[in-house]
């Protein structure tokens, strides 16, 4: 386990990007560079980042970036691995950094793909739970009963659980994280980094302009996620699931706070009834349920 | 040692992505591309090729995959059809803007609905404005040629742009001919190693393509477009230089078969191209003087060279086996295009047959030049756009 302290002084995400304020998504990209330094390739594609790097001829990037199509982030990755491994380039690390959009909904199948030929890289998906760059339309990955530009009375479909999708294609490593525990997202990373074929690490980023809360509070708001459980961080390694230090005590429910706290701190649910919060809080119950199995079980994948 | 190998054009393709020492070759499997990609697979997995092979589970995934493999520093290669190269589309722009000289084989196939698997040109007349240089093969010799040149040119640092290489499916790939493999060495000699314009390098790194302003765009279409035109005059000079080393010369953006004293010339691409040859010999045993211009690179377009013939000739008919719906055949409007600005223009007529794999036969381009020509003595051109062989 790191230390604040052993983390790197250098930052490789540069001042002036062209974020939000409270960003996120930026707090966990910034993490991303200090855990795997600076030699990494990343691949992105069209989404917050792509505006988050700043317009031509300036950069906030310190590293390698191939900017690319929305859907297309597993696949150029892949070709990214070989030509590395054909020139004998064996120490970079291939980066896919890609929204919940281009990862849950259109993503999905360059991803998959590249999972099952066991391509050799680290796919991040940090999740705002809509698709920012566009102005915060819904994604698969959006919670049900969040407002969004394109479900103004709020969603009607669950979040789909893409790390257990992941996992299903029984790739080496899958974890989830969140930059408001940043130790607990850092040594993931540099696990993942140690760890050969796909890793799959799923990052969820309060995002102030879509969740509607002041931009003061991205981090407090995920630490709500994670201290209510409507956020579990886990690892899922060679198929065998292990709760994280942050949400392991929550197993026990009365350490979990009640979503209502997490709910009720965001616009984006401002519109939730009280059995709407009540549908909420079951269903996290009924996770915990599920993660206490698994944690039982000798591989869930 | 150069050797002669009896094969159809799809394995003959692996053989010169082999040739050319390519290093990363992504691809997905679709009539009639299958045999290229199997061809490939069996040379990498026997060891006879150094390269990496990603199998990937779309069309679009092995655009991607290349223009991955690409910037990240070595030679490409992926080959498709009809659909897979529709799926494509949106990556092919991305290959060219992003200036990355990648080399697909195009195995034209005719787009559905209906599902059909036989020849035109649509699917790569279609992906006309993607930036990317198109070539179109007569023979299964042309295709191996054609594909060590096009790596040649598309590296090039005044092109640096991607290039299909296509030829008609099962006209071609399919059908088995005698092809000269040339001795490897000379091929290595002729070919250098890949040297890319930019590169992922986490050692001097940049960040590419990122958002640009209405400020900056523009200039970088405009870099295309002058690629586009050093391509033009590169073609030519790299396909002498290989005429000389290797004795396979394809006249660089035209060929021009009789075209000398032609009052018609028949313009068409592909093996349409080889067929009008034997037309033109039986034609002129008639008295007619006929002559084939085969357009051979179809972007960039070779307006200059149509001209020239333009300025000789007293007509030009077009045989498309592609139709723009609402319009005409693209080869047909280039044709066109090119000529307009001169004050004494020769008469177009255009013709529009092959579509989905129909044979168009020699006895069928002496029947179109036979309608040309009487178009010609009249002076006027009675149909703009003729369907050669409807059934109506
Ligand atoms: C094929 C295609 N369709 C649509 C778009 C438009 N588009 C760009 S980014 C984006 C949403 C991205 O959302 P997400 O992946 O969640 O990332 P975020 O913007 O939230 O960071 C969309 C719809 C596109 N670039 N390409
Ligand atoms: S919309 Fe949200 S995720 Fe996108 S840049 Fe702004 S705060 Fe970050």
């Amino acid at each position: 386990m790191v230390t604040i302290k052993e983390l790197p002084k250098e930052e490789y995400l540069l001042k002036g990007h062209a974020a939000c304020a409270g960003c996120g998504p930026s707090i966990a990209l910034r993490l991303l560079f200090k855990a795997l330094g600076n030699k990494v390739i990343l691949v992105v594609p069209a989404c917050c980042t792509t505006v988050i790097q700043g317009p031509y001829p300036f950069t906030a990037f310190a590293v390698p970036l191939q900017n690319m199509l929305f859907e297309a982030t597993g696949a150029a990755a892949s070709g990214i691995a070989a030509a590395l491994r054909i020139r004998g380039l064996e120490d970079v690390t291939v980066v896919g950094w890609a929204g919940d959009g281009g990862t849950v909904d259109i993503g999905i199948q360059a991803l998959s793909g590249a999972a099952e030929r066991e391509t050799n890289f680290i796919y991040i998906c940090y999740d705002n739970e809509a698709y920012g760059n566009t102005g915060l339309q819904r994604s698969g990955a959006t919670p049900y009963g969040a407002w969004t530009t394109t479900t103004p009375t709020g969603k009607k479909e669950r979040k789909k659980n893409m790390p257990f999708i992941m996992a299903a294609h029984r790739i080496p490593y899958v974890a989830t994280a969140c930059p408001s525990y940043p130790l607990d997202f850092v040594n993931k990373l540099r696990k993942a980094k140690e760890i050969k074929g796909t890793k799959y690490i799923h990052v969820l980023t309060p995002c102030p302009t879509g969740w509607r809360y002041d931009a003061s509070k991205t981090v407090e708001i995920g630490r709500l996620a994670v201290q209510t459980g409507i956020w579990a961080l886990y690892e899922i390694e060679n198929g065998k699931f292990r709760l994280s230090p942050p949400s392991d005590r929550l197993i026990d429910k009365s350490k979990r706070k009640p979503v209502k706290e997490y709910l009720t701190m965001q616009e984006r649910f401002r519109h939730l009834t009280e059995a709407d919060i009540e549908k909420i809080q079951r269903w996290v119950d009924e996770d915990w349920e599920y993660y206490q199995a698994l944690t039982s079980m000798e591989r869930c994948f | 040692m150069a050797r002669i190998v009896i094969d159809t054009a799809n394995h003959i393709a692996g053989y010169a992505a082999k040739a050319a020492r390519v290093k990363v070759v992504a691809a997905y499997p679709i009539t009639p591309q299958t045999t290229v990609v199997e061809k490939i697979a069996e040379f990498v997995e026997t060891g006879e090729m150094d390269a990496e092979y990603i199998r990937v589970e779309s069309e679009h995934s092995a655009m991607a995959a290349c223009i991955g493999a690409a910037a990240a520093g070595v030679r490409t290669f992926t080959a498709t059809s009809a659909h897979g190269l529709a799926l494509m589309h949106e990556a092919l722009h991305w290959a060219s803007g992003a200036r990355l000289p990648i080399v697909m084989v195009v195995v034209n196939r005719a787009m559905g609905a209906p599902w059909s698997i036989w020849p035109d040109l649509s699917d790569s007349l279609s992906q006309r404005d993607t930036g990317w240089l198109q070539f179109y093969c007569a023979d299964n010799q042309e295709v191996f040629d054609t594909i060590i040149q096009a790596y040649r040119i598309c590296e090039d640092e005044r092109v640096f742009l991607p290039a299909m290489v296509c030829l008609e499916g099962f006209i071609l790939s399919h059908t088995y001919m005698p092809v000269k493999i040339h001795d490897q060495d000379e091929i290595d000699a002729f070919l250098p190693p890949y040297k890319a314009g930019w590169i992922l390098d986490v050692n001097n790194p940049v960040t590419h393509a990122n958002l640009v302003s209405p400020e900056w765009y523009m200039e970088f279409r405009y870099k295309i477009q002058e690629a586009m035109e050093n391509a033009k005059k590169l073609i030519p000079e790299v396909d002498r230089e290989y005429g000389k080393r290797f004795g396979f010369e394809y006249g660089g953006l035209v060929e021009k078969y009789q075209c000398e004293d032609a009052e018609l010339i028949i313009c068409t691409m592909g093996t349409m191209g080889a067929e009008a040859k034997i037309a033109v010999d039986n034609l002129r045993k008639e008295g007619l003087n006929v002559g084939v211009a085969r357009i051979r690179v179809f972007r960039p377009f070779p307006i200059e060279e149509i001209r020239k013939l333009a300025k000789q000739a007293r007509m030009i008919a077009t045989i498309d086996r592609h139709i723009s719906f609402g319009m005409e055949g693209f080869l047909a409007s280039e044709v066109k295009a090119s000529i307009y600005p001169l004050n004494d223009k020769p008469l177009v007529a255009g013709f529009i047959a092959g579509l989905g794999g129909r044979d168009v036969t020699f006895k069928t381009i002496e029947e179109i030049a036979k309608k040309a020509w009487k178009w010609l003595d009249a002076g006027v051109v009675k149909k703009e756009t003729v369907w050669v062989d409807l059934r109506e």
